[in-house]
C-alpha cells in the first residue's frame, strides 16, 4: 500500500504545478473579501481561456471533441492542484460538467460544431434545467410542456435551482413532450437559448439570505427541432446521462469548509463554567466523530483514486460521500455554535471562525438536498448497492395526464 | 497510489473467506457455546494446517513472514465468520513478539506458535472500570502479582502476554502459563462463543517484553486487527439483515421496500465504509511504520466499533421478535460486539486517544 503518484503521475503533477505557479500567482491567496458577481464572471472566464490555452480543460474528454483524452486521473490531479489555491471555477462545473457532455454525446455533428468549441474555452456559459417546484427528488414528474409546432417547440413552464441561470448563455432543459405517456416516457431534451424571447430568470433568495440559484420561467419561448438532444421522448434516458456526471460534480465538501479541526481550534479557546471545552468529554467525542466522518470520507475518495490509478472501476462505496459530508457539517456546526454559547448566535460580530461557521450551518441545510436529498441516497445505496427491492411506485405506468396522488 | 490491499493479501483473504464460510459461521458458534470447549480444536487444526497462525512469523522462526496485511484480512473473516478459534488473539500476540520481542524471546515463542503447539494470547483489564495501559497489577524483582480478567482465549493458551506495572511504567510482560504462581478460571461473560478465562499471578517469573513505549504502540497495531474483526462481524451482521430484509413480507410487501427498513440497512453500508476506509489507513500506517499509526489506529478502532454496534443492534431490530429469539443467530452478533468493545478498551477511551493526536499533530504543525 502506498498513496505515492506513478511516475507518469508525478510528471504530470509536476508539470500542472509549474504552471499554476507561472500562471496562477494572483490566485495563491484567497480574495479579502468575496468577488461581485460579476468580477467572478470576467474573471472566471478569463482564467477559463489561460487554462484552455495550455490544455488544462475537457481533460477526460475525447479529442476530437477538443479535449486532452486523458484519464480521469489527469482531471483529478489538475483538480488537487489548482483547488491548492483560489482561482474561480465554479461557473463552468455544471456547463462542463454535466451539459456538454450531454450535448456531445446526444447531439448531431451541427450541434456539437456550434456549441462544444465555444463552450469549453469559456466563451459560452451553461446552465441545467431540470428540477422544477413540483418535481425535485421524483424528477420524471416534472411539467414544463413543450408542443411541437412547425420546426420549432414551444415551451411553457417553470424551472428552478438554476445555478447561474443568469450569467449563461445555454442551457439544457427537459420538458414534457407527450403528456398521455407514462411520466418516464413523455419527456425530450432540448437546448435552449438563455436569451431568447421570453425566458425570465429570477434570483432565489434563500434561507441563508444568499442568492446562488435561480428560478426560470419559460413563456412562449421557441426551440429549433434540430436542438432537440436524442429522440422526442427518451428526454429520461438523456437526462440520466446528465446526472451520472451530476455524481462526480455535486458531494465533495465544499472548499475550505469547516472540519474537525475548526472544532479542535474553537474548543481549545473556549472556556466554560465547567473548565475549557477541549477537557470536556462530548467535545472530544464531538471532534472524533467529525475526524472519522470527514476523513472517512476524503480516505474513500482515496480508494476511489487508487482504483482509477491502477485503471479499475471504483467501487460503490464512494456513493455513501455527500450523505456523510452534509449531516456531518450540520451536526459539527451545530456543535461548535452551541459550545459557542451566545457569540454562536450572534452575527455580524467579527469572529471569523464563529462567521464560517454559521455559514456552513444554514448551507450545509441546503446540501443534504442538493444533488440528490439524504433520503433518495439513502434509497439508491439500499437498492443499487444492497439490491433491496425498491419503493413501490403507483403512478409509474400511468399516462402523466391521468395520475392522481394516491 | 494503491490505498488497497496488496494482491497476495487479498488472495489469502479470499481463500480464508471460502475456508471460514465452508468451516464457520453462526451454526459453527452455536455449537461452541452449546458445548464447554475453550474452543474448536478440530477448526483451530485445520486453521493452523492452513499456516495461518503462521502468516507473520518470520521465516527465521519457521513462519512465513508476511506483511501485517495478512494479519489484518485473516482478522476479518475470522470476525466475519465468528470462528470459535483463537486466531485474532494469536495474531495480536504475534504482533506484540515482532514489535518487542529481543531475539531470544522470538526464537522461544514464535516457531511454536508457527506450528500451532503455543497459544498465544493477551490480557490488561483487571475486572473493573480501568483503562488499558492503566495496570494495577505490579511486577517486583521480575515477579509479578495480580489478578488479569477477562482474557479472550486463555482457557487452552500456553503464552499470556499482559499490562502490569514495572521499574518504568506501566508495559508489557511475557507470562509462561506453566510457571509457578499460574492459575486460570474461565469467567462468564456476555459473550457465550467466545471463552474467555481469569488468570491469577502469585509471584510468578516473567519477562518483560519492550518498554512502555512498546506498550503503546502494540495497543494501536492491535486496535487495527481489532477493526478489521469488528467490520468481518459488523459485515456479516449486515448482509444476513439484508437477506432477511428481502425475504420477509409484511402489509403485503417485502419489508425491504419500506424505507424504513432500507434506510437502517444504508446506515449500516454507510458506517462500514467508513469503518473501511479508517482500517485500511490503519493497515498502511501499520505496515509503513508511519507516525499516523495511532490517529489511524485510534479511528479505525471508533469506527469499527460504531458500526458493528449499529449494525448488531439494528440487526434484531429489523428481523423483528425472531431477532430475539434464543433460536436467532442475531444474539451471536450483538454479543459478540460487546466481546469486542470489551477486548481493546471502551470507545470513550479510544476516541480520546484519537483527539490526543490530533492534537499532538497540530501543535507539532504549529
Amino acid at each position: 500500500m502506498d498513496f505515492n503518484d506513478t511516475a507518469p503521475e508525478a510528471a504530470y503533477r509536476a508539470q500542472v504545478r509549474s504552471w499554476l505557479d507561472a500562471n496562477a500567482a494572483e490566485y495563491r491567496t484567497p480574495p479579502a473579501q468575496p468577488w461581485p458577481l460579476d468580477e467572478f464572471v470576467t474573471r472566471s472566464k478569463a482564467w477559463q481561456a489561460k487554462k484552455h490555452a495550455a490544455g488544462y480543460v475537457g481533460i477526460t474528454w475525447p479529442k476530437s471533441m477538443g479535449g486532452q483524452g486523458l484519464s480521469p486521473m489527469h482531471q483529478i490531479i489538475y483538480n488537487q492542484e489548482e483547488s491548492r489555491g483560489h482561482a474561480p471555477t465554479g461557473l463552468y462545473s455544471i456547463g462542463l460538467g454535466m451539459c456538454i457532455p450531454t450535448v456531445f454525446t446526444h447531439g448531431s455533428p451541427e450541434v456539437i460544431e456550434r456549441y462544444v468549441a465555444k463552450a469549453l474555452v469559456g466563451e459560452e456559459v451553461w446552465c441545467q434545467l431540470f428540477s422544477e417546484p413540483a418535481a425535485g427528488s421524483d424528477l420524471a414528474g416534472i411539467r414544463t410542456r413543450a408542443v411541437k409546432d412547425g420546426d420549432d417547440w414551444v415551451i411553457d413552464g417553470q424551472k428552478v435551482w438554476t445555478s447561474f441561470a443568469h450569467k449563461s448563455d445555454f442551457g439544457i432543459v427537459v420538458c414534457r413532450t407527450d403528456p398521455t405517456a407514462p411520466k418516464h416516457k413523455g419527456l425530450s431534451m432540448f437546448i435552449v437559448d438563455m436569451h431568447a424571447p421570453g425566458m425570465e430568470v429570477r434570483q432565489i433568495k434563500q434561507m441563508s439570505g444568499n442568492s446562488e440559484f435561480n428560478e426560470v420561467f419559460f413563456t412562449g419561448v421557441r426551440v429549433p427541432d434540430a436542438h432537440r438532444l436524442g429522440a422526442p421522448g427518451d428526454g429520461w434516458k438523456v437526462a440520466l446521462t446528465t446526472l451520472m456526471h451530476e455524481r462526480l460534480a455535486v458531494g465533495g465538501k465544499p472548499r475550505h469548509a469547516p472540519g474537525y479541526a475548526t472544532l479542535l481550534e474553537l474548543a481549545r479557546r473556549t472556556d466554560t463554567d465547567r473548565g475549557p471545552a477541549i477537557e470536556q468529554s462530548d467535545v472530544r467525542g464531538r471532534i472524533a466523530a467529525t475526524y472519522i466522518a470527514d476523513e472517512g470520507i476524503k480516505l474513500t475518495q482515496m480508494r476511489a483514486l487508487s482504483a482509477l490509478s491502477q485503471g479499475h472501476m471504483p467501487g460503490p462505496e464512494q456513493s455513501i460521500s455527500k450523505v456523510v459530508i452534509a449531516k456531518t457539517m450540520q451536526e459539527m456546526s451545530a456543535f461548535a455554535l452551541d459550545m459557542a454559547e451566545a457569540s454562536g448566535f450572534l452575527t455580524g460580530k467579527a469572529d471569523a471562525e464563529i462567521e464560517k461557521l454559521q455559514d456552513s450551518y444554514l448551507w450545509s441545510a441546503g446540501l443534504r438536498i442538493a444533488g440528490g436529498t439524504d433520503e433518495i441516497l439513502r434509497n439508491i445505496i439500499a437498492e443499487r448497492v444492497l439490491g433491496l427491492p425498491g419503493d413501490l411506485r403507483p403512478d409509474k405506468d400511468t399516462p402523466f395526464n391521468e395520475i392522481k396522488a394516491l | 497510489m494503491n490505498f488497497d490491499f496488496a494482491d497476495d493479501a487479498k488472495e489469502l483473504r479470499d481463500s480464508a473467506r471460502r475456508f471460514f464460510v465452508e468451516r464457520a459461521g453462526p451454526a459453527v458458534a452455536r455449537r461452541a457455546m452449546n458445548g464447554d470447549a475453550p474452543f474448536d480444536a478440530e477448526l483451530w487444526r485445520a486453521v493452523v494446517d492452513l499456516g495461518w497462525t503462521a502468516a507473520r512469523v518470520p521465516e527465521a522462526h519457521g513462519g512465513v513472514g508476511l506483511s501485517s496485511e495478512a494479519a489484518c484480512v485473516l482478522a476479518e473473516e475470522a470476525g466475519r465468520s465468528l470462528a470459535p478459534v483463537p486466531l485474532v488473539s494469536v495474531l495480536a500476540a504475534t504482533e506484540a513478539l515482532l514489535l518487542a520481542g529481543t531475539e531470544a524471546q522470538q526464537a522461544r515463542w514464535l516457531p511454536g506458535i508457527a506450528d500451532g503447539s503455543v497459544i498465544a494470547v493477551s490480557g490488561w483489564a483487571e475486572g473493573d472500570a480501568a483503562a488499558p495501559l492503566n495496570p494495577r497489577a505490579a511486577v517486583t524483582g521480575g515477579k509479578l502479582s495480580g489478578v488479569k480478567l477477562p482474557i479472550a482465549d486463555l482457557l487452552g493458551a500456553h503464552l499470556a502476554i499482559v499490562t502490569a506495572r514495572g521499574p518504568d511504567g506501566a508495559q508489557l510482560y511475557l507470562v509462561d502459563l506453566s510457571a509457578p504462581g499460574v492459575s486460570i478460571a474461565p469467567v462468564a461473560t456476555l459473550d457465550l462463543v467466545r471463552r474467555h478465562g481469569s488468570l491469577t499471578l502469585d509471584a510468578t517469573p516473567v519477562e518483560a517484553l519492550g518498554t512502555p513505549g512498546h506498550a503503546q504502540d502494540w495497543l494501536d497495531r492491535a486496535a487495527v486487527l481489532g477493526a478489521f474483526e469488528a467490520i468481518g462481524t459488523a459485515n456479516a451482521a449486515m448482509e444476513m439483515t439484508v437477506a432477511y430484509a428481502k425475504d420477509r413480507v409484511a402489509f403485503g410487501q417485502k419489508i425491504g421496500r419500506y424505507q424504513g427498513v432500507k434506510h437502517k440497512c444504508a446506515d449500516m453500508y454507510i458506517k462500514l465504509e467508513l469503518a473501511r476506509a479508517h482500517a485500511l489507513h490503519g493497515a498502511w500506517a501499520m505496515g509503513a511504520d508511519a507516525a499516523e499509526l495511532r490517529q489511524a489506529a485510534s479511528a479505525a478502532r471508533v469506527a469499527a466499533l460504531d458500526a458493528l454496534s449499529f449494525t448488531a443492534e439494528e440487526a434484531v431490530q429489523l428481523h423483528g421478535g425472531i431477532g430475539f429469539t434464543w433460536e436467532s443467530d442475531c444474539q451471536f452478533y450483538y454479543r459478540r460486539n460487546r466481546a469486542l468493545v470489551a477486548a481493546l478498551g471502551s470507545r470513550s477511551f479510544w476516541a480520546d486517544r484519537l483527539v490526543r493526536s490530533l492534537e499532538q499533530r497540530n501543535r507539532a504543525a504549529a
